[in-house]
This record gives structure tokens, C-alpha cells and sequence, in this order.
């Protein structure tokens, strides 16, 4: 079974429904599968602030959500995290492409990448990082975790964990 | 009229259903014009009221309505290709349009200006658009919600603020008696 696949078949188990995503070269195969299932609403957005507005409006509509994005997001959305996310108290997973990390052949990622964990331990967020395949065992745990304490919940994906660049 | 007195002659309207109310003023106004636990007041992230209500509309059956402002929408234009590009029958985007940002002492908004809200509305594949006049703003929403056709409404009204109190409702409970009235 292909990582992305193994991704997605744990939000479909956590009754993840509604699913927005901002695209990302290394979160291409999951996307793609998001778009695949069944199960699944898939809504891109233009920018992630927007993303985590529907996702609350889907939350209080019913439906589990997620997002999918880039850790360039954390630097847009600080004040949709503090002021809707958090202030009212809903549940956000954000599975994150962790740009600018070890392989990484960009070098203005590294820029956000410096300020990543710092900005999410500012805000409180929980925050895991998959650095090896075997790290997404835990992706269950986290989803139960994140829909159990009603926050947002961050897990940073970076090139080791996703095989590379292939080409770089 | 200024946003004040549209919401006091659409609340009739808007009480049976669900609305999620712009930062600010607006909810402010709504609080006190006529408060519902079927309102969801946004306390902070200015922009956001069409994308949360899209979200609402999109995750179950009962009308959806978001009051938003002419300089909310011109901070997430964004939004509307998204909402042209999902359809939800049941959400309808009513932009207060006054030309101004009230909030913050009413500072001209492009969409007082050169900006067409509902040409860009349109140009991003938004099929039921419809400007109306303040005064008309009632009976093209009720008509609107009788459609059961997802429509957004630019309503084009003077600017201009009451004074009234913030709201000091805590959010959690704002959320969770919204969240039971889509339930009920």
C-alpha cells in the first residue's frame, strides 16, 4: 500500500469527510487521493486561511474536517488559527508538507522552515513530525487525539518521510 | 439605509434560518437587533464569514446565509471561485455593500470606487448574482431562499454606524448553541 493511500484510509476511518487542500510538489500522491475517495469532499482553496474557514464551517455543519497545506501556511494563518480554530474551540487537523527541510533543493524554503515548529510552539499547537515512513504508524493515534481535545494539530511531513524529490 | 436598518428589516427573514454574521459591527448589530442561537457571530478573522458558511451549507441540508461586507469580501476574494466552483443550493452570500469599512471608522472600500463585487462575482463563474438597493434587500433575499438556487446578493447601501456594545458572549458558547440549532 502506497503511503498516500495508507494517509487517507486513516482519515476515512476517523470519519474524516471534508478535506481542503492548497497544493504541494511533495503532497501531490495524497492529494490525489483525497480527490479518489468516495467518502470524501474535496475542496481546493485559494489560500489557507480560507481552507481553515471552511473547515470550521464544515465542523459546525457536521462533518469532520482536515487540511492539507504547505508549513509556508503557518506564516498566513496565524490569526485564522488563534482567532476562529482556537478562540471557538474546534478540531483541525493539518497535515503539513515540511518544505525546507534536509533534501530539500529550494533554498528559500529553509527560510519558513526555521520558523515552523517555533511559530506552532508559540501557539500552542501540538505538533508531530514524520521524518521516516514508519512515523505515520501514529497517524491514528493523532487523528483521535486531535477530534478528542478539539484543537488544531499539526504534523509536519518532510522530503526524508516522503522518499525525496525523486529527480533531485 | 445604512447596514443597520437592513438588518432590522431582514431579521424576520434571517431568524429561521442559519446565518453566519462579519466581524465587527454586523454581529454586533444582529446581537442586539435580534439575537438566535442560529446566528454564529465572528468574534475575529476578518474575511472569512463566506467560507465558513460555505462550509456549513456544503456539510448538511438547511439554508445557509452569510451577512458580509463589501471590504470582508475584497480581503478573501478567493472565495469566490471557490464558491462558484462548489456549489451549495442551500447557501446564499449576502454582501453588505456600503462602500466603506465600517468597523474601523469607515474608510473607503474599492467596491465604493471602481469595483464591481458583483461583475467579479460573476467573472468567477458565480451563476446567480443578483445587486439589489438597500430597500429591495428583503424580498431578493426571501426570493433567493425560495429558489433553493445559491445566490449571491450585493446589496448596495449608505455607510454608517449606530453605537452600540461588543459582544461579550463566550465563543464556545456561540459555537456550540449554533451547532445544536443545525442539529435541531
Amino acid at each position: 500500500m502506497s503511503i498516500s493511500t495508507k494517509i487517507v484510509d486513516d482519515f476515512v476511518a476517523n470519519g474524516i469527510e471534508f478535506v481542503t487542500t492548497v497544493p504541494c510538489k511533495q503532497l501531490a500522491g495524497v492529494i490525489d487521493e483525497v480527490e479518489a475517495r468516495e467518502e470524501i469532499y474535496h475542496i481546493p482553496s485559494n489560500k489557507e486561511d480560507e481552507g481553515m474557514g471552511l473547515c470550521a464551517g464544515a465542523f459546525m455543519g457536521g462533518k469532520r474536517p482536515a487540511i492539507i497545506m504547505q508549513n509556508t501556511a503557518i506564516g498566513v494563518t496565524v490569526n485564522t488559527l488563534v482567532t476562529l480554530t482556537q478562540y471557538y474551540r474546534m478540531p483541525l487537523p493539518m497535515l503539513i508538507s515540511y518544505r525546507g527541510e534536509l533534501r530539500e533543493p529550494v533554498a528559500c524554503q529553509v527560510e519558513m522552515a526555521v520558523h515552523t515548529k517555533a511559530l506552532l510552539n508559540q501557539l500552542n499547537i501540538p505538533t508531530y513530525h514524520f521524518h521516516k515512513e514508519s512515523d505515520a504508524d501514529e497517524l491514528d493515534t493523532i487523528l483521535k487525539y486531535t477530534f478528542m481535545c478539539n484543537k488544531p494539530v499539526a504534523i509536519l511531513t518532510d522530503a526524508s518521510f516522503w522518499g525525496g524529490y525523486g529527480d533531485q | 439605509m445604512i447596514r443597520s436598518e437592513v438588518l432590522r428589516e431582514i431579521a424576520p427573514i434571517l431568524r429561521d434560518h442559519l446565518v453566519v454574521c462579519n466581524i465587527g459591527l454586523p454581529s454586533q448589530e444582529l446581537h442586539m437587533i435580534d439575537d438566535q442561537p442560529s446566528n454564529f457571530y465572528m468574534l475575529g478573522t476578518m474575511g472569512l464569514s463566506s467560507s465558513i458558511g460555505l462550509g456549513v451549507a456544503l456539510a448538511q441540508d438547511k439554508t445557509v446565509i452569510s451577512i458580509d461586507g463589501d471590504g470582508s469580501v475584497l480581503t478573501n476574494f478567493g472565495t469566490l471561485p471557490t464558491i462558484a466552483n462548489n456549489v451549495a443550493d442551500n447557501f446564499i452570500l449576502l454582501i453588505v455593500d456600503n462602500g466603506s469599512y465600517g468597523s474601523t471608522g469607515d474608510q473607503p472600500t474599492y467596491a465604493g470606487k471602481k469595483t464591481s463585487l458583483a461583475a467579479v462575482a460573476k467573472a468567477c463563474g458565480c451563476e446567480n448574482v443578483v445587486e439589489c438597493q438597500d430597500k429591495d434587500t428583503g424580498e431578493v433575499l426571501q426570493k433567493a431562499i425560495d429558489s433553493k438556487k445559491m445566490t449571491i446578493i450585493v446589496c448596495k447601501c449608505d455607510s454608517g454606524n449606530i453605537k452600540l456594545p461588543v459582544i461579550t458572549m463566550d465563543p464556545v458558547v456561540i459555537r456550540d448553541r449554533f451547532m445544536k440549532s443545525v442539529q435541531a
